[in-house]
């Protein structure tokens, strides 16, 4: 089987974010005053091919862990659809 | 003594580490192919600056899963001897957990390239022994990822082990805000591991070694490194 790993990496809470502040920064000059905070974390896609749900989440929980997301600065969150 | 110079894909700076050492410290020096897997017998391994594997996903995160890094890292964690990350070199110890913390895209995010002064913090380390503590040297950064980060318990070891290796100052020396072109953490710009036989830093040294490219500052840490071994 086929599935679709959605997993979005973000920095960790406290952590300086200048790409975010830039961006907000940018939105309040565009008239968005409204505008609070900016995070900028990143979206990946990994296409997998596993037995079942359960075992495609343990090999992507392991590429988070290994490559995907730094522990050092960053936390991780991932879906999993069959595709 | 032996000298090991590691060629990722994207390395840029690695002709400029092989060139000082050989024709500045005058020393035996070899590139080593990233692909490789076992290290021959080296005294200091320098992972030079540049932009491994494109920088992608974050700077150093692929290239620590190079053939050669498992051997550096045993290299590294037994003592055979000196691994010096320079840059991206640093960026790749971090990410390989050679080294503590991480290093972010610089506050202002903009890519900065310019001479900066250091402080010498520790001068008890292979890496710095002609130094004296406290002296200002004058060395050029080129990063748009040198911000340091880690958090305060790592902070907090790293000042308690003297890990702290060089820090951003002015020219008189002084460590403020000013002086601190990234935004790192307590203004670091080089540290090292606990046994003290793995510097990284985000500045050049081997960019600043010889007269003809303006600068000599870069000769304290080579000799030092040429010294200790």
């Amino acid at each position: 089987m086929k599935f679709n790993a959605k997993v979005t990496v973000r920095l960790k809470k406290g952590l300086l974010d200048p790409q975010g502040t830039a961006i907000g920064g940018a939105l309040k000059s565009l008239g968005y005053s409204q505008v609070k905070e900016v995070k900028v974390g990143k979206f990946i896609e990994v296409i997998i091919d596993a037995k079942n749900k359960a075992e495609a989440g343990k090999k992507v929980e392991e590429m988070c862990k290994k490559l995907l997301a730094n522990p050092v600065i960053e936390v991780y969150s991932y879906e999993i659809e069959e595709v | 003594m032996r000298f090991g110079v590691v060629t990722f894909p994207g390395s840029n700076c690695d002709y400029d580490c092989y060139n000082v050492v050989k024709r500045v410290l005058k020393e035996p020096v070899d590139f080593i192919w990233h692909a490789e897997t076992k290290l021959d017998h080296f005294d200091c391994i320098i992972l030079p600056g540049g932009f491994s594997y494109g920088d992608y996903l974050r700077t150093g995160a692929i290239a620590h899963f190079a053939n050669i890094m498992g051997d550096i890292k045993e290299f590294a964690q037994k003592g055979r001897g000196l691994v010096i990350g320079i840059c991206n070199g640093f960026q790749i110890l971090t990410e390989a957990g050679l080294l503590p913390g991480a290093l972010q895209r610089n506050k202002s995010l903009k890519f900065i390239c310019k001479n900066v002064h250091l402080r010498c913090e520790n001068n008890k380390t292979p890496f710095t022994a002609k130094m004296k503590k406290g002296q200002v040297v004058r060395i050029p950064v080129a990063h748009g990822e040198g911000n340091y980060t880690a958090d305060k318990a790592t902070l907090a070891e790293l000042k308690k082990n003297k890990q702290i290796i060089f820090t951003y100052c002015d020219e008189k020396g002084r460590v403020t805000d000013e002086a601190n072109p990234n935004g790192s953490m307590l203004n670091i710009a080089g540290i090292c591991n606990k046994k003290h036989n793995v510097l990284g830093m985000m500045p050049h040294p081997e960019r600043c070694s010889e007269v003809i490219l303006g600068g000599i500052d870069g000769k304290f840490i080579l000799d030092s490194i040429k010294k200790g071994l």
